[in-house]
């Protein structure tokens, strides 16, 4: 079912409001939502939010048989969904547009990407590799979902420990965590995601001329301003500045030079900031966790 | 006699000293690209494309009556997009459903691709249907699609605003390489552009692999100035088709012919 779009003086005030750079909810153009992680009782339970955006995401490991093809790897599997109680305009059931696109980009930012590195879960070669599941529900839209579930998903294959296994010859021995300390997941690296939605100046519904229209760019967009958009572009990078998932999927065409530098400069900073609170938060909540478990 | 099997491996370089490929072309060297316009059972328009050994098949219905009512628009056209991959159509056979998320995905993007291009204004409460058949696949699928839906959109006479046109590219160890095939892909970083030639503006970019923000910069530039060169391609096949679907017509063919050709040349 398609959402009601927005009335036409919600968009014009949108619009107009957005040529002098004032979003109605006062921050920025370019200025995220400062994200909440917050952590459940298990190890590999978060809950992230930016503003009234909710996800949570939890990971959970067993060990299987790995296929025949690949006997030295482990086996990642992610599933995602948009629960109704996110907006009313998800049905139970029924993929929507939007979750194809989170469950296909989670895919590409944390799988495709080797965010986790797939050998270090190897036990017994040919016989048993631990199977990671990372589950990510979405329970309420303000906005950008994709980039709180993706910061849910990495933070939680951060947080995550696994039990310590030992293996004897062909003897594989899982101590429970009561017994040794779990072991945290090797990670390549922390790959985080970010949304820019472009509006035309314009405030024609649509762009009908190909002459120079500047379009404006907004980092973070809530709900009102996601349905709006005339396009998107979706840009996954690390702190490193390796980019993981660029996805520009159609909307309103834009130039070269209007893209580069907000990969280059933009997305590069605000990743390096977003890393840096993921890092203390997961610092102190392990300092609080300290008392309670023997630190490895 | 045991008879022993003896496999050879055969390792590929992507890129040897010489400046060649794999498959015997440049750095920038794009494949042959074979473009046919020619009419497919009842479709409105159709192209089928092939970058080297990549093939797609486009088939496009509308502007026509939207099927379900309820996905009409009250002030545009609804474009719906549907891609099917023969199961034959890689190595290995496999078949994919319809509810396959990449599959899905593909659809979507090749739909919000054209949007802002078909003058869907134009068509209030119709629907647009583009077909995707991807019979063989070699690297580049997506490039292909969005280029024979551009040639097949273009023959069915759907008012575009700009041709769209799609290239891929890789970087191997700061070399870049252009439209890359299997083999290519698998093993480098690589990035689908597609651009509106007339403008230069860029109406999609996707990358899945990990890249440096820097070597990115370069494959992107240089993506962006291939498409103006499958523009010109493209250009040549429309107006072939114009010129073929032109002559078949009565005695003062020249006249038209001309107008034709003098109205080809602004576009």
């Amino acid at each position: 079912m398609r959402p009601p779009s927005p009335s036409i003086p919600e968009r014009e005030f949108i619009f107009t409001s957005l040529t002098q750079s004032l979003r109605l909810d006062g921050r920025q153009l370019l200025e995220m939502r400062k994200p909440t992680i917050t952590f459940g009782e298990e190890l590999g339970w978060v809950e992230c939010s930016f503003g009234k955006t909710r996800v949570y995401a939890a990971v959970d490991a067993k060990m299987v048989k790995p296929p025949p093809e690949r006997p030295y790897e482990g086996i990642i599997t992610i599933h995602s969904e948009i629960s109704p109680m996110a907006s009313p305009e998800y049905e139970p059931g029924r993929t929507s547009e939007e979750e194809v696109t989170i469950t296909r980009m989670l895919d590409k930012v944390l799988r495709r990407s080797d965010a986790v590195d797939k050998e270090s879960l190897c036990v017994l070669a040919g016989q048993r590799v631990w199977h990671l599941r990372l589950t990510v529900h979405c329970l309420a839209d303000a906005g950008n979902m994709l980039d709180c579930a993706c910061l849910a998903g990495i933070v939680a294959l951060k947080h995550f420990r696994r039990p310590e296994v030992e293996v004897v010859g062909d003897e594989v021995t899982v101590h429970p965590p009561t017994e040794r300390a779990p072991l945290p997941l090797s990670l390549h690296h922390t790959p985080l995601c970010l949304t820019f939605a472009f509006f035309p100046e314009s405030s024609s519904k649509t762009a009908t001329s190909t002459s120079s229209t500047k379009t404006t760019t907004v980092l973070d967009p809530s709900l009102l301003e996601s349905r709006l958009a005339t396009g998107f572009l979706h840009v996954a990078l690390n702190a490193q500045r390796e980019l993981c998932v660029v996805q520009k999927a159609g909307g309103v065409p834009l130039t070269e030079d209007e893209i580069l530098p907000l990969i280059k400069e933009v997305a590069v900073s605000r990743v390096r900031e977003l890393d840096a609170i993921v890092e203390s938060r997961l610092k102190e909540d392990w300092e609080q966790r300290k008392k309670f478990v023997e630190v490895r | 006699m045991v008879r022993q099997m003896v496999v050879e491996s055969v390792y590929c370089k992507i890129l040897n000293d010489g400046g060649f490929r794999s498959d015997g072309r440049r750095q920038y060297e794009l494949r042959d690209i074979n473009i046919d316009l020619g009419q497919q059972g009842s479709a409105d328009g159709s192209a089928s494309v092939s970058h080297g050994l990549t093939q797609v098949l486009v088939s496009v219905f509308g502007p026509r009556e939207a099927k379900m009512r309820s996905q009409t628009i009250h002030d545009r056209a609804n474009i719906n997009v549907e891609v099917a991959v023969a199961p034959f159509s890689t190595g290995e056979r496999r078949r994919r459903g319809r509810g396959d998320k990449r599959i899905l995905e593909f659809a979507s993007t090749i739909k919000s691709t054209f949007e802002p291009v078909i003058q869907t204004a134009l068509y209030p409460r119709s629907q647009i249907d583009i077909f995707v058949q991807i019979l063989q696949q070699d690297g580049g699928v997506l490039q292909a699609c969005i280029n024979a839906t551009t040639l097949a959109l273009a023959s069915a006479g759907i008012p575009l605003l700009d041709f769209v046109c799609a290239v891929t590219g890789g970087v191997h160890s700061t070399s870049p390489l252009l439209d890359l095939t299997t083999l290519e892909e698998n093993d480098v970083p690589h990035v689908t552009v597609a651009v509106m030639p007339r403008t230069g503006k860029v109406t999609l970019v996707t990358m899945e692999t990990r890249l440096h923000v820097d070597r990115f910069e370069d494959i992107f530039r240089v993506g962006c100035e291939a498409g103006k060169v499958i523009h010109k391609e493209m250009r040549a096949a429309v107006k072939e088709r114009t010129r073929s679907v032109g002559s078949g017509g009565g005695p003062d063919v020249g006249d038209r012919d001309v107008v034709m050709e003098e109205r080809m040349e602004d576009y």
